[in-house]
């Protein structure tokens, strides 16, 4: 009877070791390990919980919430940022480890959304802080917001950061 | 009659006798409930009449407001009793130039977070308030916004508010 031919099989059978760089390997695990920043500021942050919760449960992809922004890497800006939220914002951007990454998560997050002509909310959160993902919506849906995250990982399994800077 | 019953006309009478001095005009509202407007120098004095006196018992703020009618400011309290079950709302005028008005706060201490919205957002001042900080803006955040003259800044601390033009 033949052997269901699997990955662990193909390990026992021929090879002990597997070859690749080790900058894939490092990509791989940091990929896999995206930490992100409890960042929850208005009602974008229930479809935050939403997705951290069984349903979408971004659990799958290795993403787990840290209301420290001393562990994450990536800060999900969830919400409306007001004129007065928005030094205390850049300050957690700038306490967190690098390399890290931003997804605005909403309308009020990339450019104010509804509180656009309003005196007190800021216009988008990239006044203040690089954003890598811009995810549209009002809220978005938590199948949204795991797309935004796989980008993320997409875009950190493209980096080369052991190699040196050509340019 | 049950005391708790009470119709509204003759709880405006029984206000005009315990307030006689202070009010200006008394009157019944559309949802049946009662406007009473005073002098604002007296609303210090109409409030602790409205909540100690045995026969009134207004001991609930339920709410507290100020309002820009662009000539004038008004400061809107509503209040109830539970002994006559019974909503009364106080109105009292001011001029638009350099508002003030006595604090309540020595009457009911829960408004003192109420006065510091209305201080914030419209730039009424409150004498004898315990601690007249913006509640709501930065601290440093220059004019009152819901004043019917407010211009929007174009900027605070370096950040530009103006909307791009391409941003849907």
């Amino acid at each position: 009877m033949l052997e269901r031919y699997n990955i662990v099989n193909r390990f026992k059978e021929d090879h002990l070791f597997i070859t690749t760089k080790v900058e894939t390997a490092l990509n791989l695990a940091r990929a896999n390990s995206v930490w992100y920043l409890l960042m929850g500021l208005a009602c974008c942050s229930i479809e935050l919980m939403q997705t951290g919760g069984p349903r979408a449960d971004i659990d799958r992809f290795g993403s787990l919430f840290r209301a420290t922004p001393r562990q994450s890497d990536l800060m999900i800006v969830a919400g409306t940022v007001t004129l007065k939220m928005a030094p205390r914002l850049r300050r957690l951007y700038d306490q967190m480890a690098d390399p890290k990454y931003v997804i605005a998560m909403g309308s009020c997050a990339n450019c104010g959304g509804p509180f656009t002509h309003s005196y007190s909310v800021l216009k988008g959160v990239d006044k203040i802080i690089p954003v890598d993902v811009y995810l549209p919506g009002c809220p978005p849906r938590p199948e949204a917001l795991t797309e935004a995250l796989i980008k993320i990982q997409e875009k950190i399994k493209k980096e080369k950061y052991l190699m040196k800077d050509e340019t | 009659m049950r005391h708790n019953l009470m119709e509204t006309k003759k709880l405006i009478e029984l206000l005009g006798e315990k307030l006689s001095s202070f009010i200006v005009k008394a009157d019944k509202m559309p949802n049946n409930d009662l406007l009473i407007l005073i002098k604002k120098e007296s609303l210090l004095s109409v409030m602790d009449t409205l909540k100690n006196d045995l026969e009134l018992k207004f001991n609930v703020l339920m709410n507290h407001l100020g309002v820009d009618y662009t000539e004038s400011f008004a400061v809107i309290y509503n209040l109830y009793s539970f002994k006559l079950k019974k909503k009364v709302t106080v109105k009292a005028y001011m001029e638009h130039e350099n508002p003030e008005v006595d604090s309540i706060e020595s009457v009911f201490k829960g408004v003192n977070w109420f006065e510091r919205e209305t201080y914030d957002l419209l730039g009424i001042r409150f004498r004898g308030h315990s601690n007249l900080k913006r509640l709501l803006l930065p601290s440093d955040w220059e004019g009152h916004p819901l004043r019917k003259d407010y211009i929007y800044p174009e900027e605070y601390n370096g950040l530009i508010l103006k909307r791009e033009e391409n941003c849907k």
